[in-house]
């Protein structure tokens, strides 16, 4: 007897009530794999299913229908954040002890989705990236660095020897994975951000004048690149 | 979202507890339409539900120091925005706000009945979903819209997961009972 009747009629399976979370994709891998299984085998079950995934998508539908708030709420929450009392930098805030935190309570399929420690790095700078694209560009963005100057980001060290600094802009469209992508085939690291503007510098030794040239031309030749110059 | 979203986003709140201003713009850019979304869902009221996103953002502000990531942010979020929008409920007159409510968030689409007669069944639907009561809203918003797990919507509504589960379904029940009335039979339950 299928289940899913029996459990319309009296108490609802534990499967079933995983069809709306299978849906939405938030089960865990162990779940979802139940939840599949259990669709393969029960026609029923299937059916109620799709009448989910029309419930998904129809409850989408009405909340984009909804709209999006005025200004006035930013301009009201800025204002109050105005009026609070001035705060003290802590310099007991330790970040990095904060993302240690956050990536340890990660799920396990999650961090097999970020795939090595490698890969975690590459999510952080992501992030950066993912933040100074949505920030307004006229501004910096600023990290906590008690080594370095105001304004700059550091990545990873710049080391010495004067290796190529470029300037770059980034296409509108140009998505943070792409870009994080870029910086690694480039083996570059993000120094500075200002006006949407990025200083990059690429690898930890010295180059060549042609080599410095034919970098920046490649680099210009990137599709999400829209400008690329040499800077110091 | 994804791993990537949910570390800026913890990024983000460590350099607004630092009282980075910036940090604030670019979370608030990120999260208000669903903070608005969510919460005029609850309080079915577009000036209240503006005024609960600087609310709650404004609690993101004062509380920063005091997240401890072990959840994401945006659960975060969701929760105080729930808990906001409840007490902005409770200052209210209830009769009040629904037959206000009704009314503000009705718009110039069919009811049920005229909408099942067009053979519009995603508008049936999507009536059907709003008609329901606040406690199945909320769980069906955030399952399928803002797409929470079971454990973070029980973090967010204060319930146990089970609770999470059994709510959702009934809620579904219901959801079809209202289409039921409304003429569509979807062959479930």
């Amino acid at each position: 007897m299928a289940m899913s009747k029996k459990m319309l009629e009296q108490e609802p399976s534990e499967i079933e009530m995983l069809l709306p979370f299978h849906a939405a994709g938030t089960l865990n891998p162990r779940d979802s794999r139940r939840v599949d299984e259990a669709l393969a085998r029960d026609s029923e079950l299937a059916r109620q299913y799709a009448v989910i995934r029309e419930e998904y998508a129809e409850t989408i539908h009405l909340n984009e229908s909804l709209g999006a708030p005025s200004a006035r709420a930013m301009h009201r929450l800025f204002a109050a954040m105005d009026a609070e009392p001035r705060r003290e930098r802590s310099s007991s805030l330790n970040l990095f002890a904060r993302l240690i935190r956050f990536f340890g309570s990660l799920s396990p399929r999650t961090l097999a989705w970020s795939g090595s420690v490698g890969a975690t790095v590459l999510l952080l700078q992501a992030g950066v990236i993912g933040a100074v694209l949505l920030d307004n560009p006229n501004s910096s963005l600023q990290m906590a660095s008690p080594a370095g100057p105001p304004n700059e980001l550091k990545t990873r060290d710049a080391g010495a020897g004067a290796p190529l600094r470029a300037l770059v802009r980034f296409k509108p469209d140009a998505r943070a994975a792409e870009i994080t992508s870029l910086l690694d085939s480039y083996h570059a690291s993000i120094v500075e951000t200002k006006g949407g503007l990025f200083r990059l510098q690429f690898g930890h030794s010295a180059l060549t004048k042609d080599g410095v040239a034919a970098l920046t031309e490649k680099l210009q030749g990137e599709k999400i690149i829209s400008l690329a110059l040499p800077a110091s | 979202m994804s791993a990537a979203q949910a570390a800026s986003d913890d990024v983000l709140i460590a350099r607004i507890a630092q009282g980075d201003r910036l940090a604030m713009q670019v979370l608030y850019g990120r999260h208000h339409v669903s903070v608005f979304r969510f919460g005029l869902r609850l309080v079915r009221d577009e000036q209240v539900a503006e005024d609960l996103i600087s609310e709650v953002f404004l609690d993101v502000w004062r509380q920063a120091g005091k997240f401890e990531g072990r959840s994401a942010v945006s659960t975060w979020l969701l929760a105080i925005t729930r808990f906001k929008a409840l007490s902005a409920l409770r200052r209210r007159n209830d009769v009040e706000l629904d037959d206000e409510a009704a009314g503000a968030i009705e718009d110039a689409s069919d009811n049920p009945e005229v909408a099942v007669q067009k053979k519009d069944a995603g508008e049936v639907l999507r009536k059907c979903l709003m008609a329901l009561s606040p406690e199945h809203r909320e769980i069906v918003d955030l399952v399928y819209y803002h797409e929470k797990s079971v454990e973070e919507v029980g973090e967010i509504v204060g319930i146990p997961e089970n609770t999470v589960k059994t709510r959702l379904f009934y809620a579904r029940k219901k959801l079809a009972g209202l289409l039921k009335a409304a003429g569509v039979e979807r062959g479930w339950p």
